[in-house]
């Protein structure tokens, strides 16, 4: 078959591109190789936008013991003890498919994660959809929402945390982000890295079916109105099969038969085996008449690119195939010998014993494509607003305006539909700043969050970068967790946009920024580009997915007030920073200036002196300051609570809206013991902690003297409307 | 004590109820579904999950494994059986439990903590509970919405074989209490000879003040009783 | 009127339920099974005496809520 113009286009390549395969290869590929270089090449498996900016965020560090590279990140906590995690996009087939897209999203987190020998023990997931009136957004929401419980429920992983957001960006491109986080013994991770010549590639799980051919290369294309074209490439998820593979691979993974093992993802069977073959300097030799098939006389091309679900690629030691066949025939699961490694350092392809495709390892990895493209910084929108020029509006319908909006409402109507409690190890469940997991048979236990702020990022990249990374630290710490590192999915539009492409180098520098200091550096990740449709692209949406890790579990510390007559401190400086917050955009659709500015000594001091309080069991319960400023972290403890909470005006005030709603960072709210107080203000004195002491809680009445008094019934009403009223 | 948990394809709840039995001092062992024979128990469990996917229909699949005849076998003979959400589910598909459970009234899934009432305690499953005690416990489920013919129901109130019902945290045993629609707010049932208990609340996540509250403890203390 | 409304998974889409069923009544001795895939049917009664319009109308609910269009086909038949 010849290979034209529209051919390549069709496959995702430029026409440059192909004259570099060409000049790779010494002559033209045949059409299997090109849809091989199609796969490996588009910006999902090759990162060819991002690695340049990818390679300056900090990966190191005393708690890492994998960083990027792998199919996830490694930790160390302690002991014997590793925690195995990544965040993953599935943002175009979710838009397309929205509980398939959503599910599989799900699938492939897991399989990145137990390819690794992790249980996996947590599932998390950051989902944006566009405006609610959007006339797609409620079926979106649904069948994503559907779609995660549904896989994540069906494989009994608790789905622990989450954030839901909905801006209008997204109308026409939705981000499904899924977060994994499994735990394995420190000494037996397992890594997919070919070695040994004439070792026996191993298939496994489900079927290869025509399943999302092009999966991978649609995920680098923007939408059209032919997006509904597109259809053919989503893929169903089958989480039943995926829970007999993940325990049929756990149970081959307690001896020494694996040398490597790569789930099939994006890309399926090429991106493994290219992957596997490349970090061990080998060649790979498939004969594809042997792989188990789903569907009647597929093709080699189809067998290559077919994104079915639920399959690993696995790389044994000699003679241990009769013993790893009997696992998997336990498990009802194929289990086929289908290849070797060799030492030509080729990808070669035979089918019935004719080579079908060859192609050198490294034109489809290391020789691959790298842009650095151009990229222009953002111009900072340097507005003020001026409240006095605003409609005068009432402190409370201010607060509640913010607290029946979708963004803020309470999310029970989601997390209802996810297991949180199975496999017994939840020690605090979603709702609070993070989920917490105790780690099974051990006294300890790891804190989760996954935190985004596309406005922040969006009016001004660098802050942005640095604020996401801060606030998912605080989340942790707030919980009493020790911060040990992050994983982050990048979604951002198309990178061939100078604007977008600098939102990404931007926001990448503030990320760094603050991972640096505050020692929490990146292990794992996923970029996806080409969110956007018909040349609209959306806000730069960096999403940060934390861990943190405590000692020693006792009842986890959260935002629930636990007495009457605590005293409330306010951990801090609050300077009234308006713009670009929740106040300005739900009450008056404002969305212009600077996000607040980050103070990472401060974030640091600030919170690693809370983390002192809490671990001296000084702290009854702790908030983190983000979205809707301090009167809503008050409003959330109340309604979670069931206590009220009376705020003293502040002595020196400038104005009430700016104390109260201002996002100024680095700030928490804490309940505190009466008779605890001079303790705690010694500490917080001693570290140079700046704090405010605004009040204490009471029953019944969220009040702030003279301007408000709300009664916490009321407030839990208002804030658990929109979910069931939509 | 001793205690066989029998593990499908899917079983997700396994592990969970096998750290509760041996936490309360049972002699616990794992049966896989593709055994022919099972250990000398006392107490059988089959467990929640999502065994075979709840493809078809939720424990269809499961309730014809070869291992089932043996539980039917030890079910006649006496032996005490549990089922547990799934568990439940493969019960009343196998016939050892009368009645079916159906989708979930709102057709979602749902994982909350809600109230039941032990209706019965005077069986080898919860002589430990007082009679109308309130359990704060955690379901978990899709098709937890019991439901059976009025024959059935007659029987099932006329020899006090209901176990538990959904009410409020005072007691109250209404449609609010409901979490999924079930008939007559039903969470648990007995067989005619109360050696069998199919519940759809998880009692293995109620053992600990770590993560939960201990409203589950009893049920196994009353079977070592 | 009463119409039939069959709707199946696209050809080439997974059928994890239909797989599992299989495999099931393999199992069970029902050697001769070759494939099952697994579908939905509803059986719809309209108000319409005229056998073109009433089929235009099913096919709309079809097409609007009974059928998943990206993964599923439908056949429509009068009862």
């Amino acid at each position: 078959m010849k290979i034209s113009k529209q051919l390549i286009k069709k496959h995702g390549l430029k026409l440059e591109e192909f004259e570099h395969i060409k000049k790779l290869l010494n002559r033209d590929p045949n059409i299997l190789e090109l849809g091989i270089f199609s796969a490996m090449w588009n910006e999902h498996c090759s990162y060819k936008s991002s690695k340049i900016h990818l390679k300056k965020l900090p990966t190191k560090g005393k708690q890492v013991i994998q960083g990027p590279g792998e199919n996830a990140g490694v930790i160390d906590i302690g002991d014997d003890d590793a925690i195995v995690f990544k965040i993953e996009s599935h943002n175009h087939p979710s838009y397309i498919e929205p509980y398939q897209g959503a599910a599989t999203g799900v699938g492939g987190i897991l399989r990145d994660v137990f390819t690794m020998g992790a249980r996996p023990i947590a599932l998390l997931n950051s989902i944006h959809f566009g405006a609610p009136e959007h006339s797609k957004t409620k079926s979106l929401l649904n069948g994503v929402v559907s779609g995660i419980g549904g896989y994540g429920n069906c494989i009994g992983i608790p789905t622990v945390a989450g954030e839901t957001k909905f801006n209008k960006t997204y109308n026409e491109n939705i981000l499904v982000n899924a977060m994994a986080v499994g735990h394995a013994n420190k000494d037996k991770i397992f890594y997919s890295k070919a070695k040994g010549l004439n070792k026996s590639v191993v298939y496994v799980g489900s079927k290869t079916g025509r399943d999302g051919i092009h999966g991978a290369s649609m995920a680098s294309a923007e939408f059209d109105e032919n997006s509904e074209e597109k259809k053919p490439t989503v893929q169903v998820g089958d989480p039943f099969t995926e829970k007999l593979l993940m325990e049929a691979c756990l149970e081959l993974m307690k001896d020494n038969s694996i040398i490597s093992i790569q789930d099939m993802g994006a890309a399926g069977l090429t991106s493994s085996s290219v992957e596997m073959a490349y970090k061990g300097g080998l060649g790979i030799e498939l004969e594809l008449s042997k792989v188990p098939c789903r569907e009647e006389n597929m093709t080699p091309y189809e067998m290559m690119l077919s994104e079915s679900q639920e399959r690993m690629l696995i790389i044994l030691e000699d003679g241990k195939e009769k013993d790893a066949k009997k696992i998997f025939d336990k498990w009802d699961l194929d289990f086929v010998v289908i290849g070797k490694t060799t030492n030509t350092n080729n990808l070669t392809l035979k089918f019935n014993d004719k080579i079908e495709g060859e192609i050198p390892i490294e034109a489809l990895s290391s020789k691959a494509p790298i842009y650095d493209r151009k990229w222009i910084k953002k111009k900072p929108q340097k507005k003020e607003i001026n409240l006095k020029n605003l409609k005068k509006i009432k402190f409370e319908d201010a607060l509640i305006k913010i607290i029946s909006s979708p963004n803020n409402s309470n999310k029970s109507w989601i997390t209802d539909q996810y297991d949180q409690s199975v496999m017994c190890d939840t020690a605090q469940k979603s709702g609070s700043d993070a989920a917490v997991i105790r780690i099974h048979n051990r006294d300890k236990a790891i804190a989760v969050s996954v935190d985004s702020s596309a406005n922040y990022c969006n009016s001004h990249p660098v802050t942005g970068g640095k604020q996401i990374v801060c606030e998912n630290w605080r989340n942790l710490i707030a919980v009493g967790a020790k911060p040990l590192a992050i994983t982050n999915c990048l979604n951002f539009g198309n990178p061939e946009n100078k604007e977008i492409m600098g939102e990404f180098a931007e926001c990448l520098e503030g990320i760094k920024e603050a991972c640096e200091f505050l020692n929490y550096p990146v292990v794992s990740g996923n970029v996806s580009f080409y969110n956007g449709t018909n040349k609209k692209n959306i806000f730069p949406t960096p999403v940060i997915g934390g861990v943190g890790l405590i000692k020693k579990l006792s009842k986890p510390i959260n935002h629930i007030f636990k007495k009457d007559n605590s005293k409330l401190i306010l951990i801090g400086k609050t300077f009234g920073h308006l713009e670009q917050s929740c106040f300005l955009n739900e009450n008056y659709s404002i969305n212009e200036g600077l996000p607040p500015e980050i103070n990472l000594l401060n974030e640091k001091n600030n919170g690693e002196t809370l983390l002192r309080l809490i671990n001296k069991n000084l702290i009854l319960s702790s908030h983190d300051i983000s979205d809707g400023g301090l009167i809503t972290a008050l409003a959330e403890m109340c309604m979670s609570s069931n206590y009220g909470a009376k705020i003293l005006k502040p002595k020196k005030l400038t104005n009430m809206f700016k104390y109260f709603f201002g996002e100024d960072q680095a700030r928490y709210v804490v309940e505190i013991e009466d008779n605890n107080l001079p303790k705690v203000e010694k500490i917080l004195r001693e570290n140079d902690v700046y704090y405010e002491n605004i009040g204490f809680t009471q029953n019944k009445y969220l009040e702030i003297e003279g301007e408000l008094k709300i009664s916490t019934k009321d407030l839990f009403k208002i804030n658990n409307q929109w979910y069931n009223n939509y | 004590m001793r205690s066989s948990i029998i593990v499908f394809p899917g079983s997700n709840c396994d592990r969970d109820i096998k750290v509760a039995l041996e936490k309360m001092q049972f002699k616990n062992q794992m049966v896989w579904h593709k055994e022919t024979k099972l250990p000398k128990s006392d107490l059988i469990v089959i467990p929640g999950g999502f065994s075979y996917g709840d493809y078809l229909r939720s424990g269809a699949i499961a309730g014809k494994s070869l291992i089932i005849d043996e539980v039917v076998k030890a079910a006649n003979s006496g032996c005490l059986i549990l089922g547990i959400c799934n568990g439940f589910q493969i019960l009343t598909e196998t016939g050892l439990l009368k009645g079916t459970l159906l989708r979930n009234k709102d057709l979602k899934f749902i994982n909350k903590d809600i109230h039941i009432k032990v209706l019965n305690n005077n069986t080898k499953f919860t002589n430990k509970y007082k009679k109308k005690q309130i359990l704060k416990i955690n379901i978990a489920h899709n098709e937890g919405n019991f439901f059976t013919d009025p024959v059935h129901i007659e029987k099932l109130k006329k020899e006090d074989l209901i176990a538990f019902k959904y009410c409020d945290e005072n007691g109250n045993i209404d449609k609010n209490s409901n979490p999924n629609g079930s008939l007559d707010n039903i969470a648990g049932i007995f067989n005619e000879k109360k050696n069998i208990l199919g519940m759809m609340p998880h009692p293995e996540r109620m053992i600990d003040e770590m993560i939960s509250n201990t409203d589950g403890v009893n049920l196994f203390s009353s079977l070592l009783n | 009127m009463k119409f039939s409304v069959t709707v199946t998974l696209k050809k080439d889409v997974l059928d994890p339920q239909g797989k599992v069923v299989q495999n099931t009544l393999v199992n069970m001795g029902m050697s001769n099974l070759k494939n099952i895939r697994q579908g939905k049917h509803f059986e719809i009664e309209v108000n319409e005496n005229n056998q073109s319009t009433a089929e235009k109308k099913i096919d709309e609910m079809c097409k609007k809520l009974l059928v998943n269009l990206i993964i599923e086909d439908y056949k429509i038949n009068k009862i």
